[in-house]
């Protein structure tokens, strides 16, 4: 009864994608435009005989860039399976061939010739001078190697790959090629450029000596002078671990085991940290105890102390991020201590240990591997941290700045820069690996799903109280910091002069009107709108890859995908200054030219938080039965059918939380981006740390703040809809309330944790 | 045209293996399905008889070997491409979609046209005695019912095979008596083929043309009920299908097919059944072992060393020098207390020998 499939004319999916690569060959401009493509301008230009906007087929016409020809002949290579099955083998191996050849073809002639003819020496001597040049590649260049991709999965599908899956292996290779072009090519040729001398040649003695430099691993500030930037980072790291950690067991325990009414406000605080600008928490520290800070002047005032600086530097760090990620690890701690299975502690007791006992010999033990996690993420998170360390950091290098100042800076030493990020990569990517090989594997959940009941005992009065000490001055420190935010926004100049006022929003968000209607005249226009664009583009797109990437590490079977989850969770670990540093090297010249445009901004938040909807992904999928995915299968749908009308209906809730998430991440992102903004093409967050910089601390303040009420409403809309949503079902209404815990959770799914 | 019909198709193993790395789930088997028949793979956890299951479904595909449905090579074909549908464990119902779409769903990728879409599903709850529950919600329903429209789901597509994975395992006891039947019911009215696994003997030999008993990765036994229960090839088979007790004997002669069995003191003519003389095993049925006064003839000595009445019969453990045998009695007029010294005496057909 089930349909064979046509044998005659063409396979559709090897025709869809021929056509996209003639079109990207002979219709579409191959080389990038000056302006925006989707203006279609270039229509007027010209098109199709003028060479700055000739698709590659009139170029090749006219003689002219010849190299491109051979693709004119691979993509005719395929029309000979005209009538043939895909079990034939020579239909698989033709598409292989023809599109691992023309990827190949397509990135050796990219690389190879550049703006200046040959890029490489050996070149030159191997063929001669060459007079001729090429730019950055375009739209038409993109949508032919596409094309090549997709014809060579189809062929490895058709040889049998996963199954013979086309939607699947297309999916494999449409997330290897992405994330290889846009994370690891980037991040190789940034260790390249590690190497090369200031006068242009390579030297591996002069990285070794950089690498290993005083001015990264001095000891000075144990015998009075300043400790190296490398250790520096890793002091602050550790202790920014163990102290989050510490708090955030103290709130878990509090939510969790304490008769504590409020539970609800302390969830609340957990959102704190997704909607801040992370230099926020910063500036909120500097208001309170900065040289004219509130509570430096009080105390001056008082005891008569000359106010100091004191707080910039490791102590002002110190306290800026220990407020912006106690949070997180209370996020991840949450779950451990909810996870520990009351039973446990119930037999303990039965067993005559008191309740002190229970908790220090049981309880504990088993929270172990999640302490072990918070503070791997608490190093992690304190590693990439920038926008404090920016705002604070006085005297205090970190790598995340110095690595920012050396391309940047007076100094513009990308190859100095390219070192630092390797020994900040070296940091984070060792607490990666750490984490994800010592604890990832084991499963220390003691929840077993079925006939677990029981009640969590109470703590022991005393450890109670004290709990409730610290977390009560903590909580009041941080709503004290928000307020200052808020109060400093009013305030006309902080420290001299506190009449409240309105004139830093007026400055920056004021409207005009004028005979052409409504005017944005307030000066960060321009960049809220470029941030909400940017972030608006960039959600969705991230969202989906982050889900179809879920879908093959969950649901999905093939060779590698040990080496696939790796790759992709990588981006969490790589901080986001690397990232930005290996963007500015790796496509600032042909053939990927895209700095200066919105694209590289896109690209960053896609790749920057792609982990983000991975997790979201994994999580949600992994609670979706098995068997309804080979039920669909068996009843006949293929994996793209059953993927479609199954997974995505059921993962509803967590498509809204990844979008969401990647979209507020994009617009309080500021390590990456720092580096890719533009006059055109300006952050809001950027826009902020320039204020900063020019001591306009009041249109720095007004401006974050609205960026959190902006995002407050964003994630309080969100709640609104994926928590009215209802399926007359027990189970689904769980599901449901677990991922609506899931707009905050990807924070707290560490890498290697699902 | 609105009814459900049946496509029956034979399935044929070839020397067909599943490893996953260096485990291997199925080794070597060959099995022969006819067209029409209910066949069920029956073993403990972990003999490979999911694994088999999901092969013939092409959730799995087979590592060596060949698969044949309708006599058509599928070895390589997956699931979406087999004309093989399966009723899961879990059910597996599309919790987003109501149970008319659901029993929809497959149809939809079959290429029936859209009238005969919803016809063929009304038809399908029809058979299933669910025609007015076609609206709700699969959580909307109790877990038999839920069942009902998983087998709608998989039949109305007409499938060559239909597999049920431990359909009845979520039920309880006495709806799982009733839905075994049903299921029998519908096979035997539409002449499906349906291959079923389980791991409860009894519901086996109530549903089964025939049961392909595995044990370890292999076939261990491939028969009808009656054979699997009074004729096993093996030991396990003699144990897992029902009780058995299991005595080392010896094989004095055999004549005509008949073998002379010594068992201690007692002697048996029994089939050989291919057994060489030599040292043999022998099965005996807990109910084909009489209790005799002590010392009668022909019999092993033995004292009783566990009684329970359990009503309509009474079970003994009866301690003798050849180990402890498990009988049951359906005398309950007169009760063996324990310490009693009897005589064990074998029920003339029963006994059976199986290989050493």
């Amino acid at each position: 009864m089930r349909a064979e499939s046509s044998t005659a004319g063409f396979h559709p999916t090897v025709l869809l994608w021929l056509a996209v690569g003639w079109i990207g060959y002979a219709v579409v401009p191959w080389y990038g435009l000056d302006d925006n493509f989707f203006l279609l301008g270039w229509l007027l230009d010209g098109y199709p005989l003028d060479d700055d906007v000739a698709p590659a087929l009139f170029l090749n016409l006219q003689g002219q860039k010849l190299w491109l020809a051979p693709f004119a002949l691979l993509l005719a290579l395929p029309l000979t399976l005209y009538g043939r099955n895909r079990n034939d083998p020579l239909f698989g191996k033709l598409l292989i061939a023809v599109g691992a050849i023309g990827m190949g073809w397509f990135f050796m002639q990219g690389f190879g010739i550049g703006l200046r003819g040959w890029n490489f020496a050996w070149l030159n001597q191997l063929f001669g001078e060459l007079d001729d040049r090429q730019f950055g590649m375009g739209y038409g260049a993109l949508l032919t190697v596409t094309a090549f991709l997709f014809l060579f999965c189809v062929g490895l599908a058709a040889r049998g790959a996963v199954g013979g899956d086309v939607f699947v292996v297309s999916a494999i290779g449409f997330v290897v090629a992405t994330v290889g072009v846009f994370i690891f090519m980037p991040v190789l040729q940034m260790l390249a450029n590690a190497l090369v001398t200031p006068d242009g040649g390579y030297s591996l003695g002069s990285f070794i000596s950089k690498i290993f430099s005083e001015r990264l691993w001095s000891l000075g500030c144990f015998t009075g002078t300043r400790c190296g930037v490398a250790l520096n980072s890793l002091f602050l790291a550790i202790l920014v671990g163990v102290l989050t950690t510490l708090l955030g067991l103290v709130f878990a325990l509090v939510a969790t085991r304490t008769g504590f009414r409020y539970r609800r406000l302390l969830r609340a605080l957990t959102v704190l940290p997704i909607i801040t600008p992370p230099f926020v928490i910063g500036l909120a520290i500097i208001l309170l105890f900065g040289l004219s800070g509130a509570v430096t002047q009080f105390v001056s005032g008082i005891f008569g102390i000359q106010p100091t600086r004191w707080v910039y530097g490791l102590p002002g760090l110190l306290m800026a991020q220990v407020l912006a990620f106690t949070p997180i690890a209370f996020l991840v701690l949450i779950g451990v201590v909810e996870g520990v299975s009351p039973s446990m502690e119930e037999a303990s007791q039965t067993l005559r240990a008191n309740r002190w006992q229970t908790f220090w010999n049981v309880s504990l033990p088993l929270m172990r591997p999640g302490l072990a996690n918070a503070f791997l993420l608490g190093f992690i998170e304190s590693m990439a941290d920038f926008g404090n360390p920016l705002v604070l950091g006085g005297n205090f290098d970190v790598l995340s700045t110095e690595i920012f100042f050396a391309i940047v800076g007076a100094q513009n030493d990308p190859a100095q820069a390219a070192v630092l990020a390797i020994v900040l990569l070296f940091f984070t990517l060792g607490a990666f690996y750490a984490q994800r090989f010592w604890l990832g594997r084991k499963s220390y959940t003691t929840m077993s799903g079925k006939g677990d009941a029981g009640v969590h005992p109470r703590l022991p009065s005393l450890l109670e109280k004290g709990l409730f000490t610290v977390a009560g001055l903590w909580a009041f420190f941080t709503i004290f910091v928000y307020a200052t935010i808020f109060y400093g926004s009013f305030v006309t100049r902080w420290g001299i002069d506190y009449s409240l006022t309105l004139q830093h929003y007026v400055k920056s968000f004021s409207i005009g009107r004028t005979e052409h209607g409504i005017h944005f005249s307030g000066a960060a226009w321009s960049s809220f709108w470029t941030t909400i664009e940017i972030a608006l583009i960039s959600a969705p797109l991230t969202a989906a890859i982050g889900l179809v990437t879920a879908y093959l590490l969950v649901r999905q079977h093939f060779k590698g995908k040990e080496a696939f989850e790796f790759g992709t969770m990588l981006s969490f670990a790589i901080p986001g200054t690397v990232i930005g540093v290996a963007y500015v090297i790796a496509f600032n010249v042909p053939p990927i030219e895209l700095t200066g445009t919105g694209i590289i901004l896109v690209l960053s938040f896609i790749f920057r938080n792609m982990p983000v909807g991975v997790r979201a992904g994994i999580a949600s999928m992994s609670q979706i039965d098995k068997s309804l995915d080979e039920s669909s299968l068996t009843l006949g749908a293929n994996s793209w059918q059953t993927f479609r009308k199954v997974i995505l209906p059921l993962l509803r809730p967590a498509i809204l939380a990844a979008l969401v998430y990647s979209f507020v991440r994009a617009m309080t992102a500021i390590s990456a981006i720092i580096f890719l903004v533009s006059a055109r093409y300006d952050m809001s967050t950027s826009y902020i740390v320039g204020r900063v910089e020019n001591n306009e601390y009041g249109i720095a303040i007004a401006y974050s703040t609205v960026l959190i009420v902006v995002m407050l409403i964003v994630i309080g809309l969100m709640q609104l809809v994926v928590g009215s949503r209802r399926i007359g079902r027990r189970g689904v209404e769980s599901d449901m309330s677990q991922s609506r815990t899931n707009v905050a959770a990807p924070v707290v799914q560490t890498p290697g944790a699902g | 045209m609105s009814e459900v019909r049946s496509n029956a198709a034979t399935v044929k193993f070839d020397h067909v293996t599943k490893r996953y790395g260096s485990f291997t789930a199925v080794n070597d088997v060959s099995l022969d399905i006819e067209a029409g028949k209910l066949v069920t793979l029956l073993g403990p956890s972990g003999c490979g008889k999911t694994t088999t299951l999901r092969m013939i479904a092409g959730l799995e595909m087979a590592t060596e070997g060949r698969i044949m449905i309708g006599g058509k090579d599928v070895t390589c074909l997956p699931a979406t491409d087999r004309d093989v549908s399966m009723v899961f464990q879990s059910y597996a119902l599309f919790p987003h979609m109501t149970v008319m779409e659901n029993v929809e769903y497959g149809l939809k990728f079959s290429g029936v046209p859209k009238k005969e879409i919803t016809q063929k599903a009304q038809a399908g709850l029809e058979l299933v005695g669910l025609a007015k529950f076609g609206h709700r919600l699969p959580s909307e329903l109790s877990g038999g019912q839920q069942q009902r429209v998983a087998v709608a789901r998989a039949l109305v597509l007409e499938p060559q095979v239909l597999l049920f994975d431990e359909p009845l395992s979520n039920l309880d006891a006495k709806l799982r008596r009733h839905v075994r039947e049903e299921i029998r019911e519908i096979q035997q009215n539409l002449g499906l083929t349906v291959v079923y696994v389980t791991h409860d003997q009894e519901e086996a030999l109530a549903v089964s043309d025939r049961i392909v008993v595995m044990n370890n990765a292999v076939i261990a036994q491939d028969g009808t009920p009656r054979d699997l229960y009074e004729a096993p090839a093996n030991a396990f088979v003699a144990d897992f299908i029902g009780e058995a007790n299991i005595f080392d004997c010896e094989i004095e002669s055999v004549s005509k097919a008949i073998a002379t069995v010594k068992l201690g003191p007692v002697t048996l003519k029994l089939p050989s059944r291919g057994q060489t003389p030599g040292p043999a095993k022998l099965a005996a049925r807990p109910r084909r072992i009489e209790l005799a006064k002590a010392g009668a003839q022909n019999t092993l000595p033995g004292k009783i060393a566990k009684s329970t009445y359990v009503g309509s019969h009474a079970e003994y453990v009866v301690s003798t020098d050849k180990g402890e045998i498990f009988i049951i009695s359906q005398d309950v007029d007169q009760i063996h207390a324990p310490e009693a010294t009897v005589g064990v005496a074998f029920a003339r057909s029963g006994p059976v020998l199986i290989g050493a």
